[in-house]
């Protein structure tokens, strides 16, 4: 009777409404991260090391500090001393003290670009000129960079005191890989003897940037009474409240942090690199303190997603049923452990029905910056690995390689890897579209190649908050604590206004600051339309039921007697029957039936689905250059259900393209002095919008029947299957197997030289 | 450091400014002027955020000197809507969903503008190499593209006398 719950349809789900922040946003209005500024502020700039591994012998300030307007400087020895504590930061838990490490080094630097000294002045050249004036000395240390040279036993080690975890048997000696897992099921090896057909190949790739556009910049002012107002852009406010309270070691309560619109993050911006550098700046200026970074400062500095090499041995029966799996994949972190080679381990078969598996992980430190989460973190590498093994198999045995995975999907019942069954997953419902579409059955002309590929991404549910407040004249305001990376305060509305019966435009979205609303877990992991959907609808029907109250006060009736419908109570019995209340009409009244309505709703769900995508592209590749452009991309996804297609369908293109940038340009280029070649966009070659065709986006739509409107995540899948994809596609227009990313135009070219 | 005194127009607006010898246009606009929808995604001409109009042609406002603005003509994301009327680029960005994140935007809306003002009918391949200098990371163009056309055709519409 009152929230529409689990109907088949809609008034305003799968519609696509302007997204209520659009105007600011298309006027150059909105205030993003570098946007913000603060009265009476001062510009910091960050001393950053141009060695890839050294000893800090010491660092002398004393020159900048007698620089006019020079009003504080901060080096690692100013952070509180932190004993190793691990918090919750979302998808990536993260020691604290390797992050405050991370902001300013301390003892050593361990990456070209890691922060040890800051100034605070009345100008940006001022600030500059200072760092000019710090006398560092440095004792230079050998470096590694390379995952496989990192992993030798003469290797440079990062730390002394690193022993590999989750290895049988403690090693002796200290090494630079921090960690290896392992997950079996089965006899593989048995099995891969046994096996009609096997495949095994390595597959290699450097790491890669999030490529965000709006580079990490803050404002922080440590006021007089010893709390702190924290300016800054983020994929979560109450994410940077933790970590800088703790870090700083300041209650939490007294770290107020303003979220501002924030210029993509793609899970870059899960963590924090210059806010307790500002805050500390601050403290000592007594001044609000601005910290940026340029575009150098972001690659160098900022996390890349892990490089990997992964080895892979698959085996099938004659009719192409997996029999199989051998994956041993090593991941690249930087210099400290991080979330993605679970995550990897969790993605790697999981999305087909394999009754014999063995899967290896290794995390390999090196003097590359701290790596971060980007989109799906540590899926697509091990799913390029397996999905090109899978391609390759399928060619063995002469099976189309859509109707090998048709074969070996899982369907709802069947178990994860990580333990619980599937529930209602749609991922043979993709394939099958997949296979249906034009595109896959197109005819193609020479230097030509189609390439598929299918992948999974567990999603995530997890702590949210939101609450619904009635204007006095009945306006709707929610207020949620997820910033809007991609059309969210859109799907917010819609799920309220179809909850509470209303117009989509009577909504107001407001994403709070950490002191206005309860806490919520950090945008990511593809949780937001889906945790904080729940809470906003949750909250909505709360609001519901109070002014189904106030009704039955105003009317004199049974509160039973009084039904939600169309926006408006409506009554049902007794005198009043058939008589109707507006929420304006309700909250014109409120004074007198109960005071202000609204309702805070907190949830931690934990019945999110995963997504699953299958991915068709075609390639043509110029035999004269070995440059490989994308004619036509078409990509299929089990979104549950859309809120807002439009938003759905532009996480699907925004995914698919930073894969097809994996796939064919983006790489980091250390050299061998250990910094980095390529630190700029003109030579980190993202793509472009003359590199590509219009990218398809076919929505699948399966709900989950665990949210009111059926919400599965649908922000990450979309990266994963786009690498294997594409190198299928350039494998098959050159003949030459394409293991090693990124298929740049010397790559293939000198692949399909050495094959002729 | 002694400062240069710069006069210029920004939006119709006589504007000036003190500005060192070697700051940008976009330092200027964002810091001096206090107009931040023009951003900052690379410094280095790579991105097109910071896209402006220099006298009627589209720069990179980050690879202009402010001292060069001196006596000239700028444009700039603040000053493509007419009034709270938005400019049919703005309408069709809103309208195909073609921002994610909306920080390449205004440099996209800006570039887009000066493409339709210079060709109303403009083919897709050549909307997707006019906004070559523009990043996205977020929509992967299709949306921006689309968006781009559909100002285009609504564009001549209103341009086709009845
Ligand atoms: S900021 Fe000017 S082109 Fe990137
Ligand atoms: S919308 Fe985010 S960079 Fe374009």
């Amino acid at each position: 009777m009152n929230a529409p719950e689990k109907k088949d349809s809609f008034r305003l789900v799968g519609t696509r409404p302007v997204r209520p922040d659009g105007v600011e946003k298309v006027t150059g209005k909105a205030v993003f991260g570098p946007d913000y500024k603060a009265a009476n502020m001062l510009q910091g700039a960050i001393l950053r090391s141009p060695h890839p591994h050294a000893r800090i012998r010491s660092v002398d300030t004393k020159k900048a500090a007698a620089l006019p307007g020079v009003k504080a400087i901060v080096t690692g020895d100013d952070f509180p001393n932190l004993e190793d504590a691990v918090v919750q930061m979302g998808e990536a838990a993260g020691n604290i003290a390797d992050l405050a490490r991370n902001c300013m080094a301390v003892g050593k630097v361990l990456y070209e670009g890691h922060a040890l000294a800051a100034v605070a002045a009345t100008s940006e050249a001022i600030a500059q000129e200072a760092l000019g004036l710090i006398d560092v000395d440095y004792e230079v240390l050998p470096h590694v960079t390379g995952i496989l040279d990192a992993m030798r036993e003469d290797a440079p080690l990062l730390y002394e005191d690193n022993f590999t975890k989750g290895l049988d048997e403690k090693p002796e000696k200290p090494s630079n890989v921090s960690m290896r897992i392992q997950q079996t099921q089965g006899d593989t090896e048995a099995a891969l003897k046994s096996a009609a057909a096997t495949v095994t190949a390595r597959y290699t790739m450097p790491p890669v940037h999030q490529g965000y556009i709006e580079p990490h910049a803050c404002v922080v002012t440590w006021k007089a009474d010893g709390k702190l107002d924290v300016w800054c852009s983020s994929q979560g406010a109450f994410n940077v409240r933790s970590l800088v309270a703790t870090i700083l070691n300041v209650e939490m309560g007294h770290v107020r942090v303003m979220p501002l619109e924030i210029g993509g993050g793609f899970g870059g911006k899960t963590t924090i690199y210059l806010e307790p550098v500002a805050a500390l700046l601050s403290k000592k200026a007594g001044r609000p303190v601005r910290l940026t970074m340029d575009r150098a400062d972001v690659f160098r500095a900022s996390g890349p997603a892990p490089g990997a090499v992964v080895d892979v041995s698959l085996g099938a029966d004659a009719e192409g049923k997996l029999v199989a799996a051998d994956v041993e994949f090593r991941y690249s972190a930087g210099t400290s452990p991080g979330n993605e080679t679970h995550a990897g381990l969790i993605s790697s078969v999981g999305h087909y029905r394999i009754a014999n598996f063995r899967v290896t992980g290794w995390e390999v430190l090196s003097n590359m910056p701290k790596h971060a989460a980007y989109r799906a973190p540590g899926a697509p590498q091990v799913n390029f690995a397996l999905e090109s093994a899978l391609n390759d198999l399928a060619a063995k045995l002469g099976i189309d390689p859509l109707d090998m995975r048709i074969k070996n999907a899982v369907v709802p019942g069947d178990m994860t890897m990580h333990g619980t069954p599937y529930g209602e997953i749609g991922l043979l419902e993709c394939l099958e579209a997949a296979k249906a579409h034009p595109h896959y059955s197109a005819s193609l002309g020479p230097n030509q190649g189609r390439g598929i590929a299918c992948s999974y991404w567990v999603n995530y549910g997890g702590p949210s908050t939101a609450s619904v407040a009635i204007g006095e004249d009945g306006s709707v305001m929610v207020i949620e604590g997820n910033p809007d990376i991609g059309g969210s305060r859109a799907s917010m509305a819609i799920m309220a206004a179809e909850t509470l019966g209303i117009d989509y435009d009577n909504v107001t979205v407001t994403i709070a600051d950490t002191g206005s609303v309860g806490y919520s877990m950090l945008t990511g992991g593809s949780r937001t339309t889906f945790a904080t959907g729940k809470a906003v609808i949750e909250a909505a029907q709360t609001v519901i039921d109070i002014m189904r109250a106030r009704a039955a006060k105003l009317w004199g009736c049974s509160v039973d007697d009084v039904a939600w419908s169309d926006g408006e109570a409506r009554c049902t019995g007794g005198e009043k029957a058939g008589e109707t209340l507006s929420i304006g009409n309700i909250a014109a009244k409120a004074d007198s039936t109960g005071g202000p309505i609204s309702a805070e709703s907190s949830v931690n769900p934990n019945d999110f689905l995963p997504g699953f995508a299958v991915h068709i592209c075609d390639v043509d590749v110029d035999p004269e250059t070995g440059h490989a452009s994308i004619g036509r991309y078409t990509a299929f996804q089990d979104v549950g259900r859309a809120i807002h297609p439009s938003y759905v369908e532009g996480q699907m293109q925004g995914g698919a393209v930073q894969g097809i940038g994996w796939a064919l340009n983006e790489a980091y280029l250390y050299n061998e002095d250990g910094k980095l070649d390529n630190p700029g966009f003109l030579d980190y070659r993202m793509p472009v919008a003359s590199d590509l065709p219009m990218i398809d986006a076919v929505m699948i739509e399966k709900p989950n029947p665990a949210h009111p409107y059926g919400v599965k995540g649908v922000g990450e899948v979309p990266i994963v299957p786009p690498l294997a994809t594409v190198a299928h596609a350039v494998s098959n227009a050159t003949g030459s197997p394409m293991r090693d990313l990124p298929l740049t135009p010397d790559r293939i070219y000198g692949l399909m030289q050495s094959k002729a | 450091m002694s400062k240069l005194h710069v006069t210029t127009s920004v939006n119709g607006d006589e504007r000036e400014f003190l500005c060192g010898p070697g700051e940008t246009l976009l330092d200027v606009l964002r810091d001096e002027l206090d107009m931040t929808g023009t951003k900052e995604g690379c410094g280095s001409g790579d991105c097109g955020a910071c896209t402006i109009m220099l006298d009627g042609e589209m720069v990179c406002s980050c690879l202009v000197m402010a001292a060069e603005a001196q006596g000239r003509v700028i444009g700039t994301i603040e000053g493509v809507a007419e009034g709270s009327e938005l400019h049919p680029v703005q309408r069709t960005f809103l309208d195909h969903a073609a921002l994610q994140c909306g920080f390449c935007t205004p440099g996209f809306i800006v570039a887009a503008k000066a493409l339709l003002d210079r060709n109303p009918d403009p083919t897709e391949t050549e909307v997707r190499y006019w906004l070559a200098g523009n990043l996205c990371r977020c929509t992967g163009y299709d949306k921006i593209i689309r968006a781009v056309m559909d100002a285009a055709a609504e564009l001549r519409q209103e341009r086709t006398p009845a």
